[in-house]
């Protein structure tokens, strides 16, 4: 009974049953709405699963999900919610784009300047919240919000200049090729390239099929770096000692305001990288008219909360995330089921995550069995 | 020039008129103790349940008062995660946002084959002075009911909330529970009534915008305004005259953006569409400053607790 209860009061443990309650409400709604349950879900599953071509769907699907849900996270570890992540991943695809086209190096020099010209332009979105915060006390979700529809203009700004604009088209030109990040993207188009991966099935899914890149590596590697700098360095201790409680960490002689900016301007940065891979990455490599915010940065919220706030957790949560959003469409398309049932799995598992915390004290009245109520 | 004025009047009030139903439903459960990031989603479903109920029944009013309704019942689910399981209120509120536009679309979709938005209603919310209007400058100022009703809504808010027993009860319970549960005040239920309060107020937000300004439901009709909102209460530092005007504020700066954009001005269109935004930030440096929360919002209230 101890051990059943150990293993319930885990955090993982919860968070699967919170997402076990995202489907369970899921199927009701489904069944309730007329589909077949248990069809729906299966194809959903399906969607995600069957195949690598589709895994790695689901993987460029997930990238900036989780590039992106890093960033929140590292603002969340410093008691700062930023939901100005939308406008610091928008500002990111303006740099990239824009430098992406304008310069024109070798890939060595290209690749890492486009990157670059992302995390700088999502640092200074990020960190005039920060500074904003700091500074004159303004509530950093007030002036985040300001900041999103701010991004969400000038990215329109930028992609209606006739520099950048591409005509008969909603959007820009493509960055230089000489700045994609898809895994071996020049080495596929060449004869020897096609031969090698025509031969091989699995290659052959993943690769020529659709386009992997490079984001993912970086996610993970920035997962584990992330988590090491919170969890084993000074200043980590000390971002998270200012989200702990910021009147203790100041009674210690920790400069609160200083860690909030540090904090916003890294967090603006990781949103802004999760942009570069974006635009290098993905077709069509350059930013469109929006009509309205595309909800990546509010997503990544989502991969954030599923994921507690941990680094290394946000890429589970963002592949989950990501995967949901790509099996919704093939429920569309095969069961009919609108795939917004999809939003509202992923909202009622961030639902249950709310609520999971009441779980310890449950499974402590049950593992007692009331006999040390007297106590 | 008159007419330029009256104008720029009738817009700040057409677009203030969502923001400030959904910014005082905030400001409601901000003082209860309860932070509501969910006003989005349930703006969202409001507006859909006010398109949509409207449509079917070809009543405005009617709808409108769903929208209120269905609002309502979304927030209960906020007030059940935040108040009786005492969950974190950022979180519920962000699952609040991915629940409402997703049941919404859902539901969308069932009712009016696969389409994203709803057939546009025939009548509309009417117009304060008939649908055949004024003449001249006065036309201008022919603006939705519900544009008086939010109007009337903040004063009345405004009285409740600091002349009256219950305001100071909700206030109190913001501010302090554990000493307002001492006073004999029931902490758990004004806050359930404060969020289902403002979760039918934000419906009725999101029904302004489908039912008045727009004729029917589409996938963009709420599309930050409900964070639009939230923003307004902070910065009208939690009161409701102040999250009014806040709304009236940006509602202001969009006519700005409309007048100048219409103008001979060689602005391009999204470097105005910019100025609201850059300006609320303008005037928070320099004005407004530090703004403190309700003690108690955001945090859960454990009876008996120390």
């Amino acid at each position: 009974m101890d051990k059943a209860a150990k293993i319930l009061k885990k955090p993982f443990t919860m968070t699967l049953i919170a997402i076990f309650f995202g489907f369970l409400v899921a199927g009701i709604i489904l069944a309730a709405a007329g589909y077949p349950t248990f069809h729906s879900l299966s194809v959903l599953l399906q969607g995600v699963f069957s195949g690598p071509k589709h895994i790695s769907n689901v993987i460029i699907k997930s990238t900036p999900l989780i590039l992106t849900g890093i960033g929140v996270a590292f603002a969340f570890q410093t008691g700062l919610f930023n939901i100005g992540a939308e406008g610091q991943f928008i500002m990111g695809c303006v740099a990239a784009t824009t430098v992406g086209i304008v310069c024109d190096f070798p890939p060595v020099i290209q690749i890492p300047l486009v990157l670059a010209a992302g995390v700088l332009a999502g640092a200074v979105f990020g960190g005039m919240v920060g500074f904003l915060k700091a500074k004159f006390g303004i509530h950093e979700v007030l002036t985040s919000i300001m900041f999103n529809w701010i991004a969400l203009y000038f990215s329109n700004f930028i992609s209606d200049l006739k520099r950048f604009h591409k005509p008969d088209t909603m959007g820009t030109y493509a960055i230089n090729k000489s700045g994609y990040t898809m895994i071996l993207g020049s080495w596929k188009t060449t004869k020897e390239g096609k031969e090698v991966l025509v031969n091989n099935e699995f290659l052959r899914d993943t690769l020529l099929k659709t386009d992997v890149n490079a984001g993912i590596l970086a996610a993970v590697v920035l997962a584990i770096l992330v988590s090491f700098l919170l969890y084993k360095t000074t200043k980590g201790f000390e971002l998270r000692a200012v989200g702990a409680n910021r009147f203790a960490a100041e009674s210690t002689g920790i400069d609160v305001n200083k860690n909030i900016l540090h904090a916003m301007i890294i967090s603006g940065g990781i949103c802004g990288l999760a942009a570069a891979f974006y635009i290098t990455g993905n077709s069509p490599h350059g930013i469109a008219t929006l009509a309205a915010f595309e909800n990546t940065g509010f997503n990544a919220l989502g991969v954030c909360l599923i994921a507690a706030s941990s680094p290394i957790g946000c890429i589970f949560a963002g592949l989950l995330f990501g995967g949901l959003l790509y099996g919704g469409q093939s429920l569309q398309y095969e069961v009919g089921a609108p795939s917004e049932i999809i939003n509202i799995v992923i909202g009622v598992v961030v639902f249950f995550v709310a609520l999971t915390h009441i779980i310890p004290p449950l499974v402590d009245r049950f593992s007692k069995g009331g006999k040390n109520h007297a106590k | 020039m008159l007419s330029s004025i009256t104008l720029f009047i009738g817009i700040t009030l057409m677009y203030s008129t969502p923001l400030a139903f959904a910014a005082l439903g905030g400001v409601v459960s901000e003082r209860s103790g309860v932070t509501n990031l969910g006003i989005e989603g349930m703006m969202t479903i409001g507006a859909f349940t006010g398109a949509t109920v409207g449509y079917f029944t070809g009543s405005a009013w009617g709808g409108f008062l769903a929208a209120g309704a269905a609002g309502g019942m979304i927030a209960l689910l906020h007030a059940f995660a935040s108040i009786t399981c005492r969950a974190d209120q950022t979180i519920s509120g962000i699952a609040i946002n991915l629940i409402g536009p997703g049941v919404a679309l859902f539901i969308c979709r069932i009712l009016f084959d696969g389409a994203t938005m709803t057939v546009p209603v025939t009548n509309k919310i009417p117009k304060l002075f008939g649908s055949a209007g004024g003449s001249g400058a006065l036309k201008n100022l022919n603006v939705d009911v519900t544009v008086v009703v939010a109007l009337a809504l903040a004063v009345l808010l405004r009285v409740f909330l600091y002349k009256t027993k219950w305001g100071f009860h909700i206030r109190a319970v913001g501010e302090h529970p554990a000493a307002a549960d001492t006073m004999g005040i029931h902490v758990y239920r004004i806050r359930y009534l404060c969020v289902i309060v403002s979760g039918i107020l934000a419906g009725f937000g999101g029904a302004s915008m489908t039912l008045a300004i727009i004729p029917q439901f589409t996938p963009t009709a709420i599309s930050g305004q409900g964070f639009i909102a939230l923003a307004a209460v902070i910065f009208g530092k939690w009161t409701p005259h102040g999250a009014y005007g806040a709304c009236l504020l940006f509602g202001a700066a969009q006519a700005l953006t409309v007048i100048l954009g219409g103008g001979s001005f060689q602005v391009p269109s999204e470097i105005l569409a910019m100025l609201p935004y850059v300006i609320t930030i303008i005037i928070l440096i320099l004005f407004v400053g530090r703004s403190a929360a309700p003690k108690a919002s955001g945090q859960p209230y454990e009876k008996g607790a120390r």
